[in-house]
């Protein structure tokens, strides 16, 4: 039982994660249809930036003295930086598209995804970069079940941002102008939206989203590499699908399922499987339900 | 005369390869009821579109209230006073009743005036305050078209374009609709270019009408004087002779 109850908060923990990622897939495919290839990197880009951060404010010698300061400046930046460069990479890779083929602006997404792992790749290096996980040490155990600080702060924060997306999204006059651009977007300029703005700020949040994903990975697994966001950003995706895409909620439960799913595939049947558990269940689902779980009947919260 | 408030020289549009508006020139003077008339596919839609900044104007010019309106963002118009009422209603299916109304004021900042607003369009329409949570999408078509125009008022437009506001209502809907295109107009001074299947109907509400056809003004005239013309009557308003 106390294995059942450790893989269940080892499960969470992953599933956050991967929700916060596949937050992105499906709020920019819910805006413009796009299965944006390039998210993961902006996951793997916060991976970075976020190590880089911590290694500039101990080099100021603030790490020491103000970690848990250190450690929120770097994500808040980290997260900014993220949302600035995805604005970017739609602007340059996605917009000029707009008008065009699906097709093409889905070639650009995996030019971008290919252009930007290989800039981390020349600036950052090919090896792992160490992630100071002495920061969040310790933990407590209750019976022989091990929560550790690192894993309650992983999942704290995840609840954070999902609840905080949640109001942004549902409850606040931009998240309206949101969900309108993505139902139709000649419908939302004649109501004086500007679906140019409202496409930035989707790439922005998604990337943010993943780019605070991409630090607690960094410190979870103890270090990054410049082809992190690939796997994860797949798994991402299955679940972006899983939970139905363009649906909110339906990625938060992809995410948390496949999280899930990895780690008791893990434990249970094969720790050499656990990557292809993801996908086992992204075909399934492509085959038996193609709208996802929450897809077209469920649903209310489409963006 | 008073100067127009939109005007229209010689206006083309396409889409890709199909020529949609062949040189449209028209003028709507404040606080009137224009009608445009015309069979399926003539361009009225083309023409409202095009004013609104959606489909792009190739050639030709649209004054609004003196200046140029070519090439600006559809989305900067309604802080300016102009407003849509498009063809199908485009209701956001999945935000509720009030959310679709909010947007119609999405430009304006004052909440006070937009609540007073929002509380005139549900005395106008009750049926609509009674389904505030109900999402846009399961309303019926009449209430869906009720919705629209709750939408545009909410605007609070100087000049309101409408596209065949009757559509796919039962007669006593159109009647309401009517009534209240002609109370705004009236009362509020709310200029109304009205594009209508319903010449009949349009051509009673209006002051004065064009007729579109395949893509040019083709005639134009005093509201009356078109509806008695027989040649009107024998094209758009189904009379045999
Ligand atoms: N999105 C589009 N793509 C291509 N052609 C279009 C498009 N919209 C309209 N057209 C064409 O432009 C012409 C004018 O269409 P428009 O919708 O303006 O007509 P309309 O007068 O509003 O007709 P109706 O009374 O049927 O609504 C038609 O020939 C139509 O086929
Ligand atoms: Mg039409």
């Amino acid at each position: 039982m106390d294995y059942f109850i450790q893989q269940l908060i080892n499960g969470l923990t992953l599933g956050g994660l991967y929700a916060l990622i596949a937050l992105g897939y499906t709020m920019v495919y819910g805006v413009i249809q796009l299965i944006n290839f390039a998210h993961g990197e902006f996951f793997a880009a916060g991976g970075y930036m976020g190590v880089i951060l911590l290694s500039f404010f101990a080099g100021l010698g603030y790490i020491d003295t103000h970690p848990f300061l250190c450690i929120g400046a770097s994500i808040l930046l980290t997260m900014a930086y993220c949302a600035f460069l995805a604005m970017g990479v739609e602007r340059v890779a996605y917009k000029p598209l707009r008008r065009a083929s699906r097709l093409a602006a889905l070639v650009s997404a995996l030019g971008m995804s290919i252009f930007l792992s290989n800039g981390l790749m020349l600036t950052q290096g090919v090896f792992d970069k160490a992630y100071p996980s002495e920061l969040i040490q310790g933990g407590f155990e209750v019976g022989t079940v091990i929560v550790s600080y690192l894993q309650l702060v992983i999942m704290g924060l995840t609840i954070l941002l999902l609840v905080g997306l949640n109001i942004l999204v549902f409850k606040t006059r931009v998240g309206m102008a949101m969900r309108a651009t993505a139902q139709d977007k000649i419908m939302s300029s004649l109501v004086a939206i500007s679906s140019n703005r409202i496409i930035a700020m989707t790439f922005a949040i998604g990337a943010g989203l993943a780019a605070c994903a991409g630090i607690m990975v960094g410190f979870y697994y103890g270090s990054v590499r410049y082809d992190m966001g690939f796997v994860p950003g797949i798994k991402a995706f299955a679940a972006a699908v899983l939970g139905g895409i363009g649906n909110i909620t339906g990625a938060m439960l992809g995410g948390l399922i496949i999280g899930m799913v990895e780690i008791f595939g893990a434990a249970y049947i094969s720790g050499q499987y656990k990557d292809v558990f993801a996908f086992i269940i992204l075909i399934s689902v492509l085959y038996f339900k193609p709208t996802g779980i929450m897809g077209e009947n469920v649903d209310d919260t489409r963006v | 005369m008073a100067d127009p408030i939109l005007e229209l020289r010689d206006v083309y549009s396409s889409y890709g390869n199909i020529k949609a508006l062949k040189g449209v020139s028209l003028k709507v003077f404040p606080g009137e009821i224009v009608a445009i008339i015309g069979a399926n596919g003539a361009g009225k839609s083309t023409t409202l579109m095009a004013i609104s900044g959606i489909v792009p104007v190739d050639k030709g010019d649209i004054l609004y209230q003196g200046s140029s309106i070519v090439g600006k963002s559809a989305e900067k118009l309604p802080a300016m006073g102009l407003c849509q009422v498009p063809e199908g209603r485009r209701i956001f299916p999945r935000l509720s009743v009030a959310e679709n109304l909010e947007l119609g004021a999405f430009h304006r900042k004052e909440r006070a005036e937009i609540e007073q607003d929002m509380e005139r369009v549900f005395s106008l329409f009750p049926a609509l305050a009674e389904r505030r949570k109900q999402q846009g999408g399961t309303l019926s078509g009449g209430e869906q078209q009720m919705l629209a125009i709750a939408r545009a008022l909410m605007t609070r437009p100087k000049l309101l374009l409408m596209d065949e506001p009757s559509l796919g209502l039962a007669p006593l809907f159109v009647q309401k609709i009517f009534d209240i295109i002609h109370d705004v107009n009236e009362r509020e001074g709310m200029t109304i270019l009205l594009v209508e299947q319903n010449a009949n109907l349009a051509l009673q509400a209006a002051q004065r009408g064009y007729v579109l056809e395949t893509g040019t003004v083709t005639m134009e005239d005093n509201a009356d004087t078109l509806l008695h013309n027989p040649e009107i009557r024998k094209a758009y308003l189904g009379e045999t002779a």
